[in-house]
């Protein structure tokens, strides 16, 4: 009888993936299945990527223009015991996206980074990059998404450009394959239009954000000042979505599971259908917006909800010359994540109904809990290869203008 | 051609152990759940996610009253879930289906115990 052939496997370096795990061993599966689909000779965008900004929190604070302000944010991150990040609001302690720890990665990045010479948030987005298959990754705050609840309007102010401006010294000037869209202070109209006048044409700055979770009016006339200074840049306007528990239209929901998957999509649903019956894409037809981390299944239900309503109604949306689900083909852009993907046809549908061909943008999300992987649209069995390179990249290139080569290192 | 690797003396494997390898780039997670070994490819089927460097828990269960109601959470001391690190997937993991789906199953390895020893298959 022959001898069996033994051979030695290798341990993996982390036997269970912990907040201490290097995000490249985490990401390790993204990095391979990237290779596999060769993507290293296919341009890739990540429209929606996180840091943990209140981590630098104490560094960002000290960008607070109001020197009286800044004083302030400064005594209480020295003095104050157990101190929460100044001035932020949000909803604190109810931030369960790692299911008890279920999902280590959302809960914190605490790996170990040698290089001094820039940012610890750089080299944790270039570790992402790489990992993913990425070129360009735009990145996005976490908690501030919040800040459009803030009771003081002023303090979205200062929070937000203070950001901005840590934001460009600290990452952007350290890597060109960062990208940023600018916190608008979305609450103070001519704040936002100040933010878009200093930042226009600023390196890695490629459009603005608006952090959806706001009880504002996006159709009033206070904005439109705003939306006609954006659309004169050629960058696109977008709008995060988020969830929070103080929403009162949520006020019943007690699993996060459910808040997550009704808050990411509410606040888009609602932003969008003022932004179509009040005829902003008619208003500003260079305009561009993108409606980010909603998923998509939402953009179809909406559709069909506004054309039926519409064709009953429509001297309540005069502006419209077309189906509202016709403006929200042609004159919106959404990003892929979290991809709704356990029923194929639904997804069919959805992407034939947002011409994803063009309107559609990748997005990982990486590092929270839902985050998406490129190979998940490679593998899509009803998209053309052109159709799968414009989703992952090419539309972003065209609307962001950006230079398509890759760059990453896979 | 099959080929066997040598994983660790079986003894080593404590109740609660697991020994997740790279045989030539096949990944492969060896785990002792209450005596028991069970091997699993280290690729979740949600997305292939790194499953079998996942942390372990007992499966959440809600018990129900008489009367319909609910109080509390509460541990099955009776199942082990494995938690892909990923995205959270659960699963059973003496059986390999998903909590909430059991459709969808780990891929089960190949696996001997040999000589004390405990070998993976590739």
């Amino acid at each position: 009888m022959n001898q069996p052939v033994v051979g030695v496997p290798q341990m993996l370096p982390a036997q269970v993936i912990d907040t201490s795990t290097d995000s490249r061993e985490i990401l390790r599966h993204a990095r391979m299945a990237a290779r596999r689909r060769k993507l290293q000779d296919w341009f890739v965008v990540d429209v929606d990527a996180h840091h943990v900004e209140t981590v630098s929190w104490q560094e960002v604070v000290q960008y607070i223009d109001d020197p009286v302000v800044r004083d302030q944010a400064l005594y209480f991150h020295r003095d104050r015991i157990g101190a929460p990040p100044y001035g932020l609001n949000g909803d604190l302690g109810l931030r369960y996206q790692s299911v008890g720890g279920r999902i280590p990665h959302q809960d914190g990045l605490r790996e170990k980074v040698e290089d001094t010479s820039v940012h610890r948030d750089v080299t944790l987005t270039r570790r992402a990059m790489d990992s993913l298959g990425v070129d360009n990754m735009v990145v996005f705050p976490t908690p501030m998404l919040f800040l459009g609840l803030h009771p003081q309007p002023e303090m979205e102010v200062w929070l937000s450009r203070a950001y901005n401006k840590w934001m460009q010294e600290k990452l952007l000037s350290a890597d060109d394959r960062i990208k940023f869209l600018a916190v608008l202070p979305y609450n103070t109209p001519e704040e936002s239009e100040r933010v878009v006048q200093e930042t226009a044409g600023k390196k890695g700055i490629i459009g603005y954000a608006i952090p959806s979770t706001r009880h504002a009016p996006v159709h009033h006339n206070k904005y439109m000042r705003l939306y006609r200074m954006i659309e004169e840049t050629g960058m696109p306007v977008s709008f995060h979505a988020g969830y929070h528990w103080d929403d009162p239209s949520l006020k019943t929901v007690n699993r996060f599971l459910g808040m997550h998957a009704l808050g990411f999509a509410w606040p888009n649903i609602v932003h969008c259908t003022n932004w179509i019956l009040n005829g902003i894409p008619i208003r500003f037809p260079k305009l561009k917006v993108i409606w980010i981390e909603s998923g998509i299944a939402w953009a179809p239900f909406l559709m069909q909800r506004l054309d039926d309503q519409f064709l009953m109604r429509p001297s309540e949306a005069p502006h419209l010359k077309r189906l509202p689900s016709e403006y929200m083909r042609d004159h919106c852009w959404y990003t892929t994540q979290p991809m709704e993907a356990t029923n194929l046809k639904a997804l069919e549908c959805t992407m034939e109904m947002i011409k994803a061909d063009t309107q559609l943008l990748f997005a990982s999300d990486w590092p929270h809990f839902d985050f998406d992987v490129p190979s998940e649209i490679t593998d899509l069995p009803f998209l053309s290869e052109q159709a799968k390179r414009n989703i992952l990249g090419l539309n972003a290139a065209k609307i962001f203008n950006l230079d398509p080569t890759p760059v990453k290192q896979l | 051609m099959p080929k066997s690797y040598l994983v660790c003396r079986k003894d080593e494997l404590k109740e609660g152990d697991r020994r997740v390898v790279s045989c030539d780039g096949t990944e492969i997670g060896v785990f002792n759940v209450e005596g028991q070994i069970v091997a699993w490819h280290n690729e979740c089927p949600h997305r292939s996610g790194p499953v079998c460097q996942g942390r372990i828990y007992k499966r959440v269960i809600e018990p129900v009253a008489d009367d319909g109601t609910v109080r509390a959470l509460a541990y099955d001391e009776k199942v082990t879930n494995i938690v892909c690190s990923w995205h959270g997937y659960e699963f059973d993991l003496k059986t390999g289906a998903n909590q909430g789906y059991d459709k969808i199953k780990l891929r089960r390895a190949q696996f001997e115990e040999r000589d004390g020893h405990i070998y993976v298959v590739v």
